[in-house]
């Protein structure tokens, strides 16, 4: 008998351990003997520390010690310049760690970091980010990998000869991610001091344990890290962050295990940030609506420590037939902390541009926004020319269109002092995947055991693996067990750019196909310990594939604009998704909404502002940071249509983490300029900006 | 940690001496603010006394059909009390406008009024504030102020009250009892908090060791209609960018009294007294109301970032008077 496991809506396989807080996350290992450490942040917006006095601070009860620029373990190489702390005596931006204060008790610490002295040699800074900074240049390459400036054809004589041109400017505030969990670490050196074993909340241990290897000049086999249950990440635990380092380093100076929870206040200097982006947007197009010309340029800032370049003028390469295009970016380094990766880094602020572009264009032209869309939909992948594996934008639009009744929606209407209008917007994400491997164990008891280092921040992941497994081996979900999140486990990728489930999976799926033809070769009863099977997707999952491979969407908001305060809220959202096979209706489902709600809070209350006097971004708690609420959140639907694509992995399926929150921006504004007859061009639509823009 | 002791006072007078105790000593109710602000080394208490066991709990009806609340009163308890919400419903909608649910199932009605500024000079220990260290400048005046007052603001201190409540126990003429060393006293709600001048340290006119013990509400106007409005950045636990609070009598289509206040403008919920008395007397016409609103904000001196607040309290009281003028009238209220 056939077991169906796959496709069908699971619940997540942890949520007993959750809801009862048997769940163990990275802050909640306490090993015998555990300290607690507590970082230093630097209070000048650029300089270098001349003096650290810790005297106060080492003579607190239970002060263990002070580690400074000064007495720090030197730490070997890394990739990433933000992970070597306490190194030297420069302060590239404020909030720059420049000392840790490691106590008996997390209180201890706290009082012992505050009480350190530290003096410094303030030097002038820079925090100022504008499009026309003398400063900025173009890089050589986006975020991703992505060529930074790419040209097609001849775009600005385009532009001059089209019978119809927008030339827009946008502009989206530096976000932060915010998962619920700070970050957290947990480090113990074994007692010969030869082996590490971290907890840490993470994206993905492997790339963790590589770091900590390099700098602490151990080979991998000698460090383990383990990130059983993250509190949410959305990619800022992607890579390796400093509070790791410090942990080791603590633990490495003291000979005691030691935590480190970051505070909330410290997150939005250290663990990364979307940076600010400019966008000017121009398109040109024939009468009917063919679009002729488009470009994209973006301005976005890094900081001094490490360029990171939002990937915003990417998408301008996949969405729209047209023959001549020029997609650019440009950064500008200033002395503010290193911006990093934000669910759906590129394309949410990117698409937002572009996708009110459209709107504008639609507006300019007299044409339905949706069809205007469906009239420029490409053959091929324009920038590449390459096939696409699959692209259903057409029909997320259609029954997008269609479920939410876009064509009764069309006459904007006033309630007393509300302004009622209704948006639409595309959205795209890349299929992205990388080799993983895994191992699949036939127990004597009749059941089975999966391997796999891959990272569930929340998302199911677990669960998922484990119906890609049970349906591998043909047999029911119960009779399978999934282990992640550990570097003893068969090496697998980070969760990241939507790619875990289509990684780990493919591993997964091999090693389960592997076992089964290995067991239908025998006969009898296993032997006592079970039979295994390996496999290693390097040489198929690490192909590149001769297709152009995206998941697409659609958004169509309904809006609701108050004239007397200026305050936005969204009545509506629907999403209509093309992302291949939907393994799991109830955890797909709930990565759609999460991602549309963070979306609702990029259109409408969060950003981040950069204080010009100090050089640090000003919100620092969730009271200030505002992520929406359940009071903002509206009626969420998300849908997705049968998509059917050979060309992606065993299981037919893209990713879904992060295309909800792609056009959810766009749609939301689209709906405020339909309401208002105003557009605003700068997220997110607050009550300052909104009255001004109505006055 | 910094150690500090805790007291738990059984009766007023022994709260009190204990406060005397112990100087740098402070009250302790629901802790939703003071305990904040302790983890962010913003305070740092020698002692907590902890008055959130004393007899001041509970909304009492008084024979003047006015309601004395007791200043250990929770706020969610004071929102949902039948009396205040038949008679002073822009108390109730003030209070549940504020903070989140959790946070009023633990916040007192004293330490509603008692809450500091969430400007975040004040709230970051390692950037200057008058408020927090008197003499190190105001960091918000050239930083970041799109939060921060355009009305009654001093050189040292831009800072807003945050509290919704108190707004609303101003428009309401609300009376506010303390207790300390030398007695008992009473001062109206919209004395109760100061403006900044030179002094942005001290928030109120309470003294040394004093403790509120109650809020008595008057009773109602005859015919007397009130609302509250917040606009604010997003639609639940966010402070107010304005907030209005108005209390209105008519008679024979004029009006007979009115009672009207801003909160997010000023280190004070703001009395707006000079468009009250332009009022009394007056239809009460959108163009009347717009023109006395306009009157009582033409001082208002906004910063670079945050003049839409003008507007937006001028949008909020027409928009409120102008609804309560609709109700008080009998007429259908425009929804």
């Amino acid at each position: 008998m056939r077991h169906v496991v796959l496709g069908t809506a699971v619940g997540r396989a942890e949520g007993p351990e959750k809801v009862t807080g048997a769940a163990r996350y990275a802050g909640d290992h306490a090993p015998a003997g555990c300290a607690h450490a507590w970082p230093v942040a630097a209070t000048v917006p650029r300089g270098r520390v001349t003096a650290v006095d810790a005297a106060a601070a080492l003579a607190l009860p239970g002060v263990l010690a002070v580690l400074t620029p000064h007495n720090a373990p030197r730490l070997g190489p890394s990739d990433d310049p933000t992970l070597q702390v306490l190194q030297d005596a420069g302060v590239p931006h404020r909030g720059w760690y420049v000392a840790l204060a490691v106590a008996e008790t997390p209180e201890a610490a706290r009082a012992a970091a505050s009480a350190v002295v530290v003096t410094y040699e303030a030097a002038g800074h820079d925090v100022g980010f504008r499009a026309d900074h003398p400063g900025a240049y173009t890089p050589e390459e986006a975020n991703g990998g992505h060529p930074a400036h790419r040209e097609h054809g001849d775009p600005d004589a385009a532009l001059a000869a089209a019978a119809v041109r927008v030339d827009c400017s946008y502009a989206v505030a530096p976000l932060h991610n915010h998962p619920m969990e700070p970050h957290a670490a947990t480090a113990l050196w074994d007692e010969a001091g030869g082996h590490l074993t971290v907890y840490d909340s993470s994206q993905g241990s492997g790339p963790v344990r590589a770091a900590l290897a390099s700098l602490f000049g151990l080979p991998e086999d000698r460090v383990t890290v383990v990130s059983e249950h993250v509190g949410g990440g959305f990619g800022c635990k992607g890579t390796p962050r400093p509070h790791v380092v410090l942990a080791v380093m603590a633990a490495r100076h003291t000979g005691r295990p030691v935590t480190l929870a970051l505070p909330r206040r410290h997150l939005p200097a250290v663990v990364g940030h979307r940076a600010p982006t400019l966008h000017r947007v121009r398109l040109g197009a024939r009468s009917d609506g063919t679009l002729t010309a488009l470009t994209h340029e973006v301005t976005t800032h890094t900081s001094r420590v490490r360029e990171f370049v939002e990937q915003a003028a990417v998408p301008g390469r996949v969405m729209y037939a047209v023959p001549d295009s020029r997609t650019t970016h440009r950064v500008v380094a200033l002395d503010v902390p290193t911006p990093s990766w934000m669910r759906a880094p590129g394309e949410a602020p990117g698409m937002y541009a572009l996708e009110s572009a459209m709107d504008e264009l639609a507006d300019a032209l007299g044409i339905d926004p949706v069809e205007l869309r469906v009239r420029n939909e490409p053959a091929t992948e324009p920038d590449s020319g390459r096939p696409f594996s699959s692209r259903h934008l057409v029909e997320c639009l259609r029954e997008g269109a269609d479920r939410f009744g876009w064509a009764s929606l069309r006459t904007p209407r006033r309630e007393g002092t509300v302004l009622c209008g209704t948006g639409v917007a595309a959205a795209t994400y890349p299929v992205l995947i990388s080799p993983s491997t895994a191992r699949a164990h036939a127990l004597a008891d009749g059941r089975f055991h999966v391997e796999v280092n891959a990272t569930d921040i929340g998302t199911g992941a677990r669960t998922v693996l484990a119906q890609v497994a049970a349906d591998a081996l043909g047999v029911p979900l119960d009779a399978v067990t999934v282990a992640v999140g550990h570097t003893g486990l068969p090496s697998a990728s980070l969760a990241g750019g939507s790619s875990g489930t289509g990684s780990w999976g493919w591993a997964v799926h091999d090693a389960c196909a592997a076992l089964t033809a290995r067991m239908a070769g025998r006969h009898g009863p296993l032997p006592g310990g079970g039979l295994s099977a390996s496999a290693d997707t390097a040489g198929s999952a690490g192909q590149k594939s001769p297709y152009s491979r995206h998941a697409f969407g659609a958004h169509f908001a309904d809006v609701r604009v108050d004239t007397v305060t200026g305050e936005v809220r969204v009545a509506r959202l629907l999403g209509v998704f093309a992302a291949g096979r939907i393994l799991n209706p109830v955890t797909a489902r709930s990565q759609f909404v999460g991602a549309m709600v963070m979306g609702v809070g990029m259109a409408l209350t969060e950003h981040s502002s950069v204080d010009p006097v100090h050089g640090d971004f000003a919100e620092s708690d969730l009271a200030s940071y505002h992520v929406p609420v359940h009071a903002d959140v509206p009626d969420i639907e998300a849908h997705w249509i049968d998509e059917h694509d050979k060309h992606l992995n065993p299981m037919g399926s893209k990713g879904i983490g992060e295309i909800g929150i792609v056009g959810t921006a766009a749609a939301i504004g689209n709906a405020f300029r339909h309401a208002t007859g105003r557009r605003l061009r700068s997220l997110p639509l607050t009550p300052d900006r909104v009255l001004d823009v109505l006055a | 940690m910094k150690p500090f002791a805790y007291v738990r006072a059984a009766g007023l007078d022994e709260a009190v001496a204990a406060h005397a105790r112990h100087p740098g000593a402070r009250y302790l109710g629901g802790g939703t603010n003071l305990v904040d602000l302790m983890k962010l080394g913003v305070e740092s208490p020698t002692a907590l006394v902890d008055i959130s066991r004393l007899p001041l709990d509970g909304v009492e009806e008084l024979p003047s059909g006015g309601l004395r609340i007791g200043a250990m009163t929770r706020n969610s308890d004071v929102a949902a009390h039948p009396a205040v919400r038949a008679r002073h419903p822009v108390l109730s909608q003030a209070l549940l406008a504020g903070a989140s649910g959790q946070l009023r199932n633990m916040a007192t009605t004293g330490g509603n009024l008692l809450q500091r500024t969430r400007c975040s000079y004040f709230q970051d220990v390692s950037k200057p504030c008058n408020k927090r260290e008197p003499g190190t400048g105001c960091g918000a005046r050239d930083g970041l102020h799109r939060d921060h007052a355009v009305l009654g603001q001093s050189e040292r201190c831009i800072a807003t009250h945050p509290s919704d409540m108190a707004v609303a126990l101003a428009a309401l003429d609300a009376d506010i009892e303390l207790y300390g060393g030398d007695g008992a006293r009473t001062v109206p709600a919209a004395e109760f908090h100061r403006l900044p001048g030179d002094r942005p340290e001290q928030d109120t006119v309470l003294r040394a060791g004093e403790i509120v013990t109650a809020i008595v509400l008057p009773a109602p106007g005859r015919g007397a209609v009130s609302l509250y409005r917040k606009a604010r950045d997003r639609a639940s636990y966010a402070f107010a960018l304005a907030s209005v609070a108005a209390v209105l009598e008519l008679d024979a289509g004029r009006v007979r009294r009115v009672t009207l206040a801003f909160g997010g403008l000023a280190h004070r919920p703001w009395r707006a007294t000079a468009a009250e008395t332009l009022l009394v007397g007056a239809e009460p016409t959108p163009d009347a109301l717009r023109r006395a609103v306009e009157a009582e904000l033409a001082p208002a001196r906004p910063l670079r970032d945050n003049g839409y607040k003008v507007a937006l309290a001028a949008n909020l009281a027409v928009d409120v008077l102008g609804a309560l003028a609709a109700r008080a009238d009998g007429r259908p209220r425009i929804p």
